[in-house]
């Protein structure tokens, strides 16, 4: 059974520069979403705490796939773009996920921020801006990592998903390939799992290092 | 540095020989308190504040906890607003500002931005930046909110760094401080600001007894040098007597006695004031 | 422009203001689509839910095993169970699926296939199960080490101090966080779609294949799915806040193990 390995390697290796560059791509769409969203939750003008809560709670309780499906048929009418490419609307959908279940980490970790810290930036007359480029997003990025590190993970099971609206990353191969030896399904998946877990190994690697400079922290 | 103690046993026999900063009284206040209330919800905590603070005045203010001490400074600082009543800072309304129509409105951002400026104030807890060495924590507000070129700032915060004693720290960060050093470094930041009036918060109650005779001697030093108004809250009674043009005694949400430490201290007929005092030169 | 949309006349502006400046373009929205698919999604609300509760019951079982299995006297045994469990635990679900589905009925010295639900329920069940015991630990962890050394004190035995001394203790806590797994875990069960499952999101995408229309009953979906979860994470992120604020070291335990 082990003879057609590295015939099934190289044939679902051709989609791993899609399922790489899905990831990164949605990784970065999920990691601005969640520091736009995050801030927007924490303004002091209501219809923009309003409009970003809506969308949060809207992408956090349906699920990445339901979204998927759903933003395949409503991105051309959304955007008005007719044909709007498969990559992208992966990208879309997971980096909105995702951006919003991380807004929520960025708006927790801006919040846990001592109280003191604002009050002394307040006394030394910087302005709002100041204040939390300089100050508090400073000491709160500390506190999101391991959370980042944890959500890309997240992320990358998450890219496994856009075969299904016809991405041809490594999954889409492996249907493939499937389907025309069906008695190899086993070792197919199998193999695609172990390139997941190694494309995951840095990210478990840099979420448990995360760990421990947050857990380090701000102290006053 | 001499221990505490002797510091203070030379302090009760040199006293005449601190050189007192006349305050004139008939220059215009550079603060004025005018009938400011403050609820925290349900809570009446001032009850109207009536108070002048005049340039380079050394102002004490003490009484029980809870009784809003630190409300008022802070409401100076623009970290409390105001439930009632108006803070005139250098003949300007501080919480209020004027609409195109002459109206009063709340004020906004940019309003306190421009007055807070003068304004400069050590806290209870430091609140040093945890995240920037000891030397950046001065150079930081200077680059950023004065626009200080950089190596200008640094020559600055450096100086004064030393003036409170740990010009030999610079790069270290302020988690590797002890409480008296780390309170230093805080009023040397707010000082590179060079404020008209500094506000003092408590800054020795979060501090173990052996570390505030550091942070005293600082503050001494500059209530003797430096032209700036000061306003200290505090539980050193000892001290605020020593140093300050003036005491208020805050009772009840009220100034309720207000007068040269002598008047106060010594002359006072305020029973409250009395048990107040009886209560802290027991301990 | 459809007709279709909010015919209602007080929303008409809606319609209007939308047109008028929003690039949204309303032509292929039907509110008799709609209000047709609606009854037939909604059909898959039933095996969508019994897959989540019965995923989640093996979860929970599967759960304390993982534990069992990294705490051995034997530390290669252990460390072996762990990289498995974080194996398991950081690649797709859905390709899990389809090994299940696909895969393993294919193996020579496996005789058996399974249905779309069991190997949907196998899949998500073990995936789900590798979190669980993450909960468990951290919900052991926060019972303080004196609890431990009190028993020994009191000579208790062992059985004795893990059924009347730590687990009472330790399990409350941990309730909000398993809460917070079954809403992520209902999340993922329309994964089983992708292999057939009749739920919510499978009875859509054939609604839409049929009637050639998609849009209207994956909106459906999609608001189904919203209106059985919010409720629930707002139930449960009250019950998190109380208990969080009754022990607030629970707080750390919390965020290392949530998804």
């Amino acid at each position: 059974m082990f003879e057609s390995v590295p015939d099934i390697i190289r044939y679902v290796i051709q989609g791993f520069g899609v399922t790489t560059s899905i990831f990164l791509a949605a990784a970065a769409f999920s990691y601005v979403m969640a520091f736009v969203a995050g801030l927007c939750r924490l303004s002091n003008i209501t219809i923009i705490r309003g409009i970003t809560a809506v969308y949060v709670e809207f992408f956090r309780g349906t699920s990445l796939i339901v979204q998927l499906f759903w933003l395949q048929y409503a991105i051309p009418m959304l955007l008005g773009i007719n044909i709007a490419s498969a990559w992208w609307i992966g990208v879309i959908a997971i980096g909105l996920n995702y951006g919003a279940y991380l807004s929520e980490v960025v708006r927790t970790s801006v919040i846990s921020v001592d109280k003191g810290q604002t009050e002394a930036s307040i006394a030394l007359n910087m302005t709002r801006f100041q204040r939390m480029r300089l100050v508090i997003l400073p000491q709160a990025l500390r506190l999101m990592l391991p959370e980042f590190g944890n959500y890309s993970i997240q992320i990358l099971k998450g890219t496994s998903l856009v075969s299904l609206i016809g991405v041809t990353d490594i999954l889409y191969f492996g249907d493939v390939y499937r389907s025309s030896n069906l008695s190899e399904g086993a070792m197919v998946y199998f193999i695609l799992l172990i390139i997941y877990f190694i494309i995951a190994l840095p990210l478990i690697y840099l979420s448990k290092k995360g760990e421990k400079i947050a857990k380090k922290g701000a102290a006053t | 540095m001499a221990t505490r103690e002797e510091e203070m046993t030379t302090q009760d026999q040199t006293d005449e020989e601190v050189v007192e900063q006349e305050v004139d009284y008939n220059a215009n206040p550079i603060v004025s308190y005018k009938d400011v209330h403050k609820s925290f919800g349900d809570v009446h905590v001032l009850k109207g504040i009536n108070l002048d603070i005049y340039p380079s005045e050394k102002i004490a203010i003490i009484g029980p906890s809870g009784s809003g001490k630190t409300t008022i400074i802070r409401m100076l600082m623009t970290l409390e607003e105001p439930s009632e009543g108006d803070i005139i800072v250098d003949g300007e309304n501080l919480w209020k500002m004027e609409k195109g129509n002459g109206e009063m409105v709340r004020a906004s951002d940019k309003h306190l931005h421009g007055i807070r400026d003068d304004i400069g104030m050590v806290f209870q807890h430091f609140n040093l930046f945890p995240h920037k060495t000891i030397l950046n924590n001065c150079v930081m507000p200077l680059t950023s909110v004065r626009k200080m070129p950089k190596n200008e700032a640094i020559e600055l915060s450096k100086e004064m760094l030393s003036r409170v004693g740990l010009g030999d720290k610079l790069d270290m960060y302020p988690s590797s401080l002890s409480g008296g050093q780390k309170q230093r470094v805080a009023m040397a930041r707010a000082l590179v600001m060079k404020p008209k009036i500094m506000l003092f918060d408590e800054v020795t109650s979060a501090l173990d007894p052996e570390l505030v005779g550091e942070v005293l001697e600082v503050i001494r030093d500059l209530a003797r040098t430096e032209e700036m108004a000061m306003v200290m809250v505090t539980h050193e009674m000892d001290f605020a007597l020593e140093i300050a043009d003036r005491v208020l005694f805050l009772d009840g949400g009220k100034i309720a006695e207000s007068g040269s430490a002598s008047e106060v201290i010594e002359h006072s007929e305020n029973p409250r004031l009395q048990d107040f005092l009886k209560r802290f030169r027991a301990d | 422009m459809s007709k279709d949309f909010l015919t209602l006349g007080e929303v008409g502006w809606l319609e209007n203001f939308i047109n008028e400046y929003t690039p949204i373009d309303l032509t292929y929205w039907s509110n008799e689509t709609f209000m047709e698919a609606l009854p037939i999604v909604a059909q898959g609300i039933q095996i969508t839910l019994l897959l989540t509760v019965t995923t989640f019951a093996l979860s929970l079982v599967l759960g304390f095993f993982w534990l069992l299995l990294e705490s051995t006297p034997f530390r290669f045994v252990n460390l072996i169970f762990y990289w498995i469990r974080e194996f398991i635990r950081s690649t797709p679900p859905l390709i899990q699926i389809f090994f299940v589905y696909y895969g393993l009925p294919m193996l020579q010295f496996v005789d058996i296939s399974f249905t779309p639900f069991m190997a949907g329920l196998i899949a998500l069940g073990v995936h789900f199960s590798t979190y669980i015991a993450e909960v468990y630990r951290s919900g052991i962890e926060s019972v303080p080490k004196g609890q431990t050394e009190a028993s020994i004190a009191l000579n208790m035995t062992k059985f004795d101090k893990w059924t009347k001394i730590i687990l009472p203790q330790a399990i409350p806590p941990t309730i909000p966080m398993l809460g917070n797994y079954l809403i992520i875990l209902f999340k993922e069960v329309p994964l089983a779609a992708t292999i057939g499952v009749l739920g919510i999101l499978q009875l859509a995408r054939n609604f839409g294949s049929q009637n050639w229309s998609y849009l209207e009953p994956l909106t459906i979906a999609a608001l189904l799915f919203l209106v059985m979860s919010y409720p629930t994470a707002l139930l449960i992120r009250w019950l998190e806040d109380k208990i969080k604020r009754n022990n607030p070291s629970l707080k750390k335990a919390r965020e290392r193990v949530e998804v």
